[in-house]
């Protein structure tokens, strides 16, 4: 661990230029107040572009924490975060809004506004965000089609199912083509076999150059999808494998 | 910056709390009328003093036929002779800068001068009923005990009246008035100011989904906070144009029937009434801004 920390600080020059990787922890410690235990402790790992990495590991474990660290809705109390080239600690409150523009989020509960149908909900994204309505009309159909809502845009989230509700909430968190893609237990309210359907549509947002790390205790679907494995035991990597499978380490 | 957007979401975020925006408009509107009368009161009684301050005299009013002051008791009208000696009196006295006489007919048509507008107090009184006066102007008004006294005692007075005491009082009763209206208005800000703050708490609490989600995506500050400000904003104009109706309707019926009442009361104009108007709503509306701005800081976190 120690090691890859030291090589991590040596290279951050070289970092910076083309191939940065998109999410960069070095040596990170966070403490919530009130906690003796860190929820992440000397947490040191890069996230390059376009890569699909799953954040395994029981409850508790810090995958929640570290995706709220990558969207600065904490602050770590020791080491360093950069996200899409910026340094957090040294970006303002002020621009944070901007980060959050590169990066799209999906949760386990779909987070989706109940007065406000399929298309009203994926265009709220942009709205909010003062994208011309010109531009919402041409984009929000596209990314509906992607997910795989076409011809369902004017249901409200109530006449849909959970699987289609999280397509909703995947094509609002792409719909402003973000560079990093954060999914917190996505398919964690959902059968498995509507499951499979949401990790294509990941899948797919994934291949168009979109980074995604996805939060996930479902070891069908890790061992499915073959992708780099991070796994987080009490708040340390434990285990950082490309391709791997869910239970290796049990 | 999409207006539409964020008018739909005030439109939105009013209706939802449509008691509470009203409990805030009226708490506004009245806070912001009183606030304004206060205000007006004050131009009134600036407006009368400097009126008054180049004008203020004693006025010795003389005994006529049937006079009620104990001065007069047992004796008829004052006789030229009387007259001609009081005025020689009273030019001697070192204070007094000038003095006039005012007869009958002059003192009733200052009369109906001043209550033109009291066409029932005016048919009630006759030329006769009028009574003559000296008018006395002093060097310097703060001198008029010695004067006072001098003419109190002299044959022939019926009474002696100072302007400048008539005018005390007057302002006295004003400025009590003015306090009194100021000190609701203070207790009324103080209500609005909670009440927009249990709005705007109740309205972030309504849209908590909304917003969660607009940080999420990268709204900015202003995008979010805009619609809760707007909404305290819309309030205190809504109570400021309500405080305003209120405040010239005050002007008509309070400030103007003054002058009917009290013939020492200067015209408040619609100047005045104007800058007050501006300035309530002006207070008003800032005082929404800065409450929900506070409460927000609170209650959304950003």
């Amino acid at each position: 661990m120690a090691d890859a920390a030291t090589s991590a600080t040596v290279l951050t020059p070289r970092l910076a230029c083309r191939d940065a990787p998109v999410i960069h922890f070095d040596n990170v410690t966070k403490v919530y107040v009130n906690q003796n235990r860190p929820a992440l402790d000397h947490v040191s790992v890069d996230v390059d572009k376009g890569e699909f990495v799953f954040l395994v590991g029981p409850s508790g474990s810090g995958k929640s924490t570290f995706l709220r660290l990558v969207l600065k809705e904490e602050r770590p109390n020791s080491g360093a975060i950069h996200v899409a080239g910026k340094d957090l600690a040294r970006l303002s409150n002020f621009k944070v809004p901007h980060l959050r523009r590169r990066i799209g989020c999906v949760f386990q509960d779909f987070r989706l506004l109940p007065n406000k149908n399929v298309y009203e909900n994926v265009a709220f994204a942009l709205e909010v965000i003062g994208k011309p309505r010109r531009f919402i009309r041409k984009v929000v159909p596209e990314v509906v089609e992607l997910v795989g809502l076409e011809g369902k845009a004017h249901r409200m989230p109530d006449e849909l199912s959970g699987g289609e509700q999280q397509r909703v909430a995947m094509a609002r968190a792409f719909v402003n083509r973000p560079m990093i893609l954060l999914a917190d237990e996505p398919t964690g309210n959902i059968d498995p076999a509507t499951s499979i359907g949401i990790m294509k549509v990941l899948d797919r947002i994934n291949r168009t150059g979109t980074t995604v790390v996805m939060a996930t205790h479902d070891a069908a679907i890790v061992d499915s999808m073959r992708k780099r494995v991070v796994e987080l035991e009490d708040g340390k990597i434990v285990r950082d494998q490309s391709r791997g499978v869910y239970g290796q380490a049990y | 910056m999409r207006a539409n957007f964020i008018f739909s979401e005030v439109w939105i975020g009013l209706r939802r709390n449509l008691t509470m925006t009203i409990a805030v408009i009226v708490t506004v509107a009245i806070g912001m009328a009183l606030l304004g009368i206060g205000l007006m009161i004050n131009a009134q009684v600036g407006s009368m003093s400097s009126y008054w301050s180049d004008k203020v005299q004693l006025s010795a009013f003389l005994c006529m036929k049937n006079s009620p002051f104990d001065a007069c008791k047992g004796r008829g009208t004052v006789s030229a002779q009387e007259k001609v000696a009081l005025q020689k009196q009273i030019e001697s006295l070192p204070q007094v800068d000038r003095v006039t006489f005012e007869t009958q007919e002059k003192a009733y048509e200052n009369f109906k001068a001043s209550y033109s507008s009291n066409s029932v107090f005016l048919n009630a009184v006759k030329v006769e009923d009028m009574p003559e006066s000296f008018r006395v102007k002093l060097k310097n008004p703060d001198d008029y005990k010695s004067v006072f006294d001098a003419l109190s005692g002299a044959p022939g007075v019926a009474n002696v009246v100072n302007d400048q005491q008539l005018l005390d009082r007057f302002f006295g009763l004003m400025n009590r008035l003015r306090s009194a209206a100021l000190v609701v208005a203070l207790i009324q800000v103080f209500a609005a100011i909670l009440l927009i703050g249990n709005t705007v708490r109740l309205s972030a609490y309504n849209r908590r989904r909304e917003t969660g989600i607009m940080r999420l995506v990268g709204a900015s500050n202003l995008y979010i906070q805009l619609p809760f400000v707007m909404e305290g904003t819309i309030a205190g104009l809504v109570g400021g144009v309500i405080s305003a109706v209120l405040l010239m309707f005050a002007k008509i019926v309070i400030f103007d029937s003054m002058q009917k009442f009290f013939a020492l009361a200067t015209q408040l104009t619609w100047s005045d009434v104007a800058q007050v108007i501006t300035l309530t709503t002006v207070v008003g509306v800032l005082i929404c801004i800065l409450a929900s701005f506070v409460t927000l800081r609170r209650y959304l976190r950003v």
